[in-house]
């Protein structure tokens, strides 16, 4: 080998070498950015509820980037990915966007056919989901599925809590026994999704369960609710999204099943669903994920430093404390106490990985005074995840239709665990059969 | 200048039977294929492999598999969508049931599932044409998105009624990161574009046309229609069912029926009438501008850093798409396919035209 050429590689490289030490600093300073990216369906049939979320999530990173300067001094930055509630989008997205920036610190996929293709390409890739009050139920076994998070419930925690509210209202558990109940759900991995528990229910208290599937988009219901009017269930459950929801309220108005025995599940209890319908909603009931349908301080905190400041993402301020953006709210709440946590680990001030994040999400302990002091104390209980639990809590609360606006009418709810555990148990076994995954041993950590 | 083929003499029945009989042509497709399998895996972004070339990949492959159908047959088919479901929830079926099977096995025998599925809702082509086939056809799409919502054994009881596959392997080797899954996919539809370019010029294949262009005059000269219909939907079925196997093992991982509804069909559909009917390489280009365009052009604003909100950028994005179709079928009704070979007679006279 020619001998001066190889001298003069080595001067480059030595030249590479302090030229990179020369700029790491800088290099730094740039990486002092968390990246988050936001996956949203803004347009497609489920806009009317995706957009107020997708605002919600925004104004909240705006907030705490105007009020705090960030997380300890790391300005996030984000951007928007529209996925039209489709898979195929949503994959593009995922792939796009989990690079970029240093790594996409989680992903909140918005879809639970998302979820389902997401959640097997994270574990590969080292970047956390999060999917607060969607995606797979048995997913909370954090030992099965270190990648996954369902904060702060599933759709078989609320399917217990809406039969635990109901059953309230017949005047005991012991009531439900010979009854019947009805879900009419959209026909879909997410409306098929609560099926499981509920079975486990009505095998636990003795009623009877109606399935009645309603193919998407659910413009169609009149033999759905003809069936309704000739069983004659007790109450109905409704799985419902985008215009199904809106479609199966004035189908039971005009079979005239009483509004106040509908229990829609948290995407079916939106403004959006109900405002159009105004009186003929009244008495429509939908379990609110945690408080979602209260007003907290951090509301004022958006207006505040945002609203004001017409950084706003929504067109009007009004949309502000409605339920879908206030659910935007608490995921980015999450998503920030989640890195927050991971900082004081890995160092504070600093940008995190995904994988640290992921720590974060699976130690993250939110108190009431915490929840206090973040403006989120009436709309949330405390939250505490663990290497078994990626669930971290089941709180929530029932919320009608007055007519004119949504109010909370039950107190706090938790889901009992004695059903539901068994039941992510099996579910995460069978998963990890599947796919030939050792399950972590979460007592070693 | 350069693509000329003065002086190159057919000797043999051999050369005069090339798929491509212009030297310029052969090299220029091997070192297509040359740098797809070597310098593509290598150079192209993670981003860029899954999200972009493995689709489209597998989505040429799909629109092969229609044009066949469609393009040579002259039978229009919107139950594209449903054979490439039955394609990827047999494979997957045959996967979970029976974990020996080698993934290339269950992939193919997806393929076949999906060719006995296509056979039957073939049947009705015998009598109904056109429009009214579309709509029987239809049926098909329905019938089965109904299949895999309620029927639970097709799905292995599983609870949502999603479906995910495992670690996937290809004879030992692992089929984990995006250059792997890409070659694999490269692989399939290498080998099935060969084999169907040779097979539209088989008599197979010349029964096909001959019933696409007027079937009484087929039936005339000895052909048989339903012979020559139900291999079309057969080896068109065939096709489906195996870009339905990987778009739901390679690129999705799991999927729900919604992978394959009906404007899975209405797409494929839209691919191959854009590319060029009764065209292998007009598939190609079909599918290419089907998958691209919509990344393109979410991607460019972005690029030239103009501050559009996602929402506007979809809503500029069907505005586009949906003009750019009406367009293309106004100037040029064949297709890009078309396009492609009008700029190649150009090119032999380059530069002096005569």
């Amino acid at each position: 080998m020619n001998t001066k050429f190889a001298h003069g590689i080595r001067g480059l490289a030595v030249a590479g070498t302090m030229a990179f030490a020369l700029t790491a600093p800088s290099i730094a300073a740039a990486q002092s950015e968390q990246f988050i990216p936001l996956l949203v369906y803004r347009t497609g049939s489920f806009a009317p509820l995706g957009i107020p979320w997708a605002n919600g999530k925004l104004d909240y990173l705006k907030m705490i980037n105007e009020r705090d300067g960030g997380i300890n001094g790391v300005k996030m930055v984000y951007e928007e990915c529209e996925t039209a509630y489709n898979t195929d989008r949503g994959v593009e997205c995922y792939e796009r966007l989990k690079t970029k920036g240093g790594g996409g610190s989680l992903f909140d996929t918005q879809s639970t056919g998302i979820t389902y293709a997401v959640m097997d390409k994270a574990p590969l890739d080292k970047v956390p989901v999060m999917t607060m009050g969607y995606g797979r139920s048995d997913s909370a076994d954090g030992s099965v599925f270190p990648w996954s998070f369902p904060l702060l419930g599933t759709y078989w925690t609320a399917s217990d809590i809406i039969v635990q509210d109901i059953a309230k209202k017949m005047g005991g558990v012991d009531k439900l026994k010979g009854k019947k109940l009805a879900l009419v759900y959209h026909d879909s991995p997410y409306g098929k999704e609560p099926i499981t528990a509920l079975q486990a229910l009505a095998r636990k208290h003795g009623f009877e369960l109606m399935l009645l599937p309603v193919i998407a988009p659910g413009v169609e219901q009149k033999s759905t609710w003809l069936q309704i009017r000739q069983q004659r269930p007790e109450y109905v459950i409704l799985w419902a999204a985008g215009i199904m929801t809106p479609t199966s309220i004035r189908e039971a108005q005009a079979t005239g099943f009483p509004r106040e025995k509908i229990y829609g599940i948290w995407w079916a209890g939106s403004e959006s669903d109900v405002r159009d319908l105004g009186a003929t909603a009244k008495g429509y009931n939908a379990i609110a994920i945690q408080g979602s349908a209260d007003y907290g301080k951090a509301h004022d905190d958006i207006l505040k430093y945002v609203y004001d400041k017409n950084q706003g993402s929504a067109d009007s301020r009004a949309e502000v404390g409605t339920v879908a953006h206030t659910r935007g709210m608490m995921i980015q709440m999450l998503t920030v106490e989640a890195i927050r946590t991971a900082q004081e680990k890995y160092g504070k001030g600093k940008a995190v990985t995904p994988e640290q994040v992921r720590w974060g999400l699976e130690n993250l302990d939110i108190s009431q005074a915490r929840l206090d002091e973040l403006g989120f104390g009436n709309l949330m209980r405390p939250v505490k995840t663990s290497c078994a639990d990626h669930m971290g809590s089941s709180w929530a609360r029932i919320i009608t239709w007055n007519g004119d606006k949504y109010e909370t009418t039950s107190d706090w709810y938790e889901a009992d665990m004695s059903v539901i555990d068994p039941l992510v148990k099996a579910g995460a076994d069978k998963y990890a059969k599947e796919k030939g995954i050792t399950p972590r041993d979460c007592s070693k950590e | 200048m350069f693509y000329r083929e003065n002086g190159q003499f057919k000797a043999s029945y051999v050369e005069d039977l090339r798929i491509f009989k212009v030297t310029q042509d052969r090299v220029a497709v091997l070192a297509l294929v040359a740098i797809a399998v070597l310098l593509v895996p290598m150079l192209a972004s993670d981003y860029l492999l899954r999200a972009v070339l493995i689709p489209f990949l597998i989505l040429s492959l799909a629109a092969i598999g229609l044009n066949i159908l469609v393009g040579y047959c002259g039978q229009i088919s919107l139950g594209t969508g449903a054979f490439m479901a039955v394609g990827a929830y047999a494979a997957w079926n045959i996967g979970v049931r029976i974990p020996e099977v080698p993934l290339l096995v269950q992939i193919l025998l997806g393929g076949l599932c999906a060719t006995a599925v296509g056979v039957v809702f073939g049947i009705p082509s015998l009598r109904l044409r056109g429009l009214y086939l579309a709509v029987s056809t239809l049926a098909a799409q329905f019938f089965l998105d109904w299949a895999f919502l309620r029927i639970p054994a097709l799905t292995n009881h599983s609870a949502s009624g999603s479906v995910s596959v495992g670690t996937l392997s290809f004879f030992g080797l692992p089929l984990e990161s995006a250059w792997q899954k890409y070659l694999f996919c490269l692989g399939f539809v290498v080998v099935f574009a060969v084999i169907a370019k040779n097979l539209v010029r088989t008599t197979t294949g010349r029964q096909w046309m001959a019933i696409r262009d007027m079937d009484i005059a087929a039936g005339v000269i000895g052909i048989r229609p339903a012979y020559a219909k139900l291999t079309a939907f057969a080896v068109s079925s065939f096709i489906v069912g195996v870009s339905g196997a990987l778009w739901g093992f390679m690129h999705l991982g799991a999927w729900e029926p919604l992978a394959f509804s009906l404007d899975r069909s209405f797409q494929l559909l839209f691919m191959i009438i854009i590319g060029g009917l009764g065209s292998i390489v007009g598939s190609f280009f079909g599918a290419a501008f089907i998958v691209l365009l919509p990344i393109v052009l979410t991607n460019v604003p972005a690029l030239f850093g103009l501050p559009l909100s996602v929402d506007t950028a979809v809503h500029l994005e069907h505005i586009i798409f949906g003009s750019l179709i009406v367009i293309f079928l106004i100037a040029e009704p064949h297709g890009l396919a078309r396009l492609w070979s009008i700029g190649r007679e150009k090119l032999r006279l380059w530069p002096f035209p005569y």
